[in-house]
């Protein structure tokens, strides 16, 4: 089945007819299957279903980590399909932030040398990117952790530091991965409110994948996914059937 | 970005010290076994370097380095002398003898007899460190190389007349001179030509090379081949006599195959120790690698981080192997003071060495480049 929404005069993210295959032959697998989709802007909209239906594909896609096998995906008004390798990686620079299930943050950096890090991608002065990364990350409430590294936090803190990495830049676009999982329930919460609260802007798409159905209240918008379809999306306060 | 890879590479204290360790390993054991080899070779040579004063040496043609003594008529100084473009020509003797020293004991000396008249071949003045050379001219005298002089009286102080015992005939030392050491670590001993021949078992020929000057306006080259072609024995320079005797012993040794072995073990193990441990490194950081490329970072500049990382490694590496190298020639020369040390510390092999290192970084870089190059950023989300 192919569930398709109708997109709003000013999406985020449109997939048009999206399809991804891995492998050939007898070993090809549909990870998608012509999706068909429209993300606006202003919300916080979760990606949901069972293991293996397709959410980090579609949003690997959607942040151009991987080519589309058919179809189109326009991000932020940009087709991606179209766009050359070299363009695609400026264009994530500067207009995606990541938040990762594992944090994936420096080791060897402390809290705001972690969070300064896309500044210095985007060619900032060291001195300045630390200084606005110090902002970002008082705001998320580790004003006091600023020189700590990531050994030295709880994983509730990690996960913070690292959105404050994926928004020190100002990106329109907020891509995070089970930002949850690693987490208690308390601390899971905490780092939705904080998502919520910080990223959410009228300009900028927050898309999350999650498996964790406590934090489905967090979602302006569910879709929900199975065997790489979009099966149904939900408006604010619905849940999916489990 | 370059700053990110250098706290990267510093972050994790115990891999980026084993991989300067492999690094450094490589450079030391490459620099110390390359400068022991490169003193060896060059100990091979060190009489040429030291009879100066003449351009050519002209020798029996089937002479293969310095210490193949073949002796030749004294008629062929006269047909050398008589071969248009020679300025002039002398005798030298070089050859091994027999000396007897005061406790009965027998040991072998380097004799080296000079032109009576001339004394063209002796040590350079600034080389004398005790007595003058014209002292040669007296009855029984020899100069003793510095050396020399510590392998046969230990620390007793230089003291001239001394006397050793040569084929039943009395050799006094008048000086002492400071040589370069020597491949068979003998010791030297210079005196005139008619003297050297009293030292030694009588042999009908004595004279082992001539030393002769070319005319200033003729390359020295075309000397040598004048004399070659007008008199049927061999003639080269300085320069050329230096290489064909670091040839035979390049060729008809053991030395190069076994000193290359350590060498070449050297640079494999440094490959193996300091290419297993970065690529371990960057394995381990390969989500962070990934974080990095899915954040905007791209491949040119993650090659970039990866290759400053080497450079440094190889950097430090480089200066602690080479200075530990150094560090031994040091202490290795001033501990052996009986022995002449075999230890050139060269320009060459300090670039041989940074070549080394370059290639062993590099190809541990390259390693890690690899996997970090073909590694989908999408890994992040795994």
């Amino acid at each position: 089945m192919t569930a398709t929404v109708s997109a709003p005069p000013m999406a985020a993210i449109q997939f048009r007819g999206l399809s991804k295959f891995f492998g050939t032959a007898e070993t090809k697998v549909t990870a998608l299957d012509n999706i068909e989709l429209a993300l606006p802007y202003g919300e916080m909209v979760l990606l949901v279903g069972p293991s293996g239906c397709g959410k980090t594909t579609l949003i690997s896609i959607a942040a151009g980590l991987l080519n589309p096998s058919e179809g189109e995906v326009v991000v932020l008004g940009q087709n991606l399909t179209k766009m050359g390798a070299n363009r695609k990686v400026r264009f994530r620079g500067e207009n995606i932030g990541f938040v990762f299930q594992q944090y994936n943050l420096l080791p060897a950096l402390s809290a705001v040398e972690n969070a300064c890090v896309p500044l210095l991608i985007a060619g900032w002065n060291r001195a300045k990117a630390i200084a606005k990364a110090a902002e970002i990350l008082t705001a998320v409430g580790l004003g006091n952790r600023l020189k700590a590294f990531p050994s030295q936090l709880s994983g509730g803190q990690q996960q913070r530091v690292a959105i404050a990495r994926a928004l020190v830049h100002e990106p329109r676009l907020l891509v995070c991965d089970e930002p949850t999982a690693a987490l208690d329930a308390a601390s899971g919460r905490t780092v939705m409110q904080l998502i919520k609260q910080v990223a959410v802007q009228p300009d900028r798409a927050v898309v999350v994948v999650t498996h964790d159905s406590r934090v489905y209240d967090f979602g302006d918008k569910i879709v929900s996914m199975a065997d790489g379809r979009v099966v149904e999306v939900l408006g604010k306060g619905q849940r999916p059937h489990e | 970005m370059n700053w990110v890879a250098l706290r990267m590479l510093t972050g994790d204290r115990a891999k980026y010290l084993g991989i300067i360790f492999g690094v450094a390993f490589a450079a030391l054991l490459m620099g110390q076994q390359l400068s022991i080899f490169c003193g060896l070779m060059r100990n091979t040579t060190s009489q040429i370097r030291d009879i100066e004063g003449a351009d050519i040496w002209v020798m029996d043609q089937n002479v293969q380095f310095v210490d193949d003594v073949k002796p030749m008529s004294e008629n062929e100084l006269l047909r050398v002398r008589g071969v248009e473009g020679v300025s002039w020509a002398v005798r030298l003797y070089k050859g091994i003898g027999r000396a007897r020293l005061d406790d009965g004991n027998f040991q072998q000396m380097i004799l080296i007899g000079l032109d009576d008249a001339t004394l063209v071949g002796a040590p350079r003045p600034d080389r004398i460190v005790h007595g003058e050379l014209g002292d040669l001219r007296q009855p029984n005298a020899v100069f003793v190389d510095e050396f020399g002089w510590r392998y046969l009286f230990g620390k007793e102080p230089f003291q001239p007349g001394k006397t050793l015992e040569m084929n039943d005939k009395r050799a006094v030392i008048v000086g002492m001179c400071k040589c370069n050491p020597t491949f068979q670590t003998f010791p030297i001993l210079y005196c005139t030509y008619s003297q050297a021949v009293q030292f030694l078992p009588q042999e009908r020929k004595t004279l082992t090379f001539i030393l002769a000057k070319g005319n200033d306006d003729l390359p020295k080259e075309q000397v040598c081949k004048a004399i070659e072609d007008q008199t049927g024995l061999r003639a080269q320079t300085n320069d050329q006599f230096f290489w064909t005797t670091i040839q035979y012993y390049m060729q008809r040794t053991g030395i190069p195959i076994n000193f290359g072995i350590t060498v070449m073990l050297g640079f494999v193990v440094g490959c193996a120790i300091a290419g297993q441990t970065f690529y371990l490194f960057t394995l381990e950081n390969l989500k962070q690698w990934g974080a990095l490329k899915a954040m905007g970072v791209s491949n040119l500049r993650l090659v970039g981080m990866i290759l400053l990382q080497a450079v440094i490694v190889a950097l430090i590496g480089y200066g602690l192997g080479i200075g530990g190298a150094a560090l031994f020639g040091f202490v290795f020369q001033r501990a052996m003071t009986s022995t002449p040390p075999a230890f050139y510390f060269g320009w060459q092999i300090l670039v041989g060495t940074a070549a080394a290192v370059v290639v062993i970084s590099l190809a541990a870089s390259l390693l890690s480049m690899r996997r970090v190059l073909f590694l989908e950023a999408g890994v992040v989300f795994r």
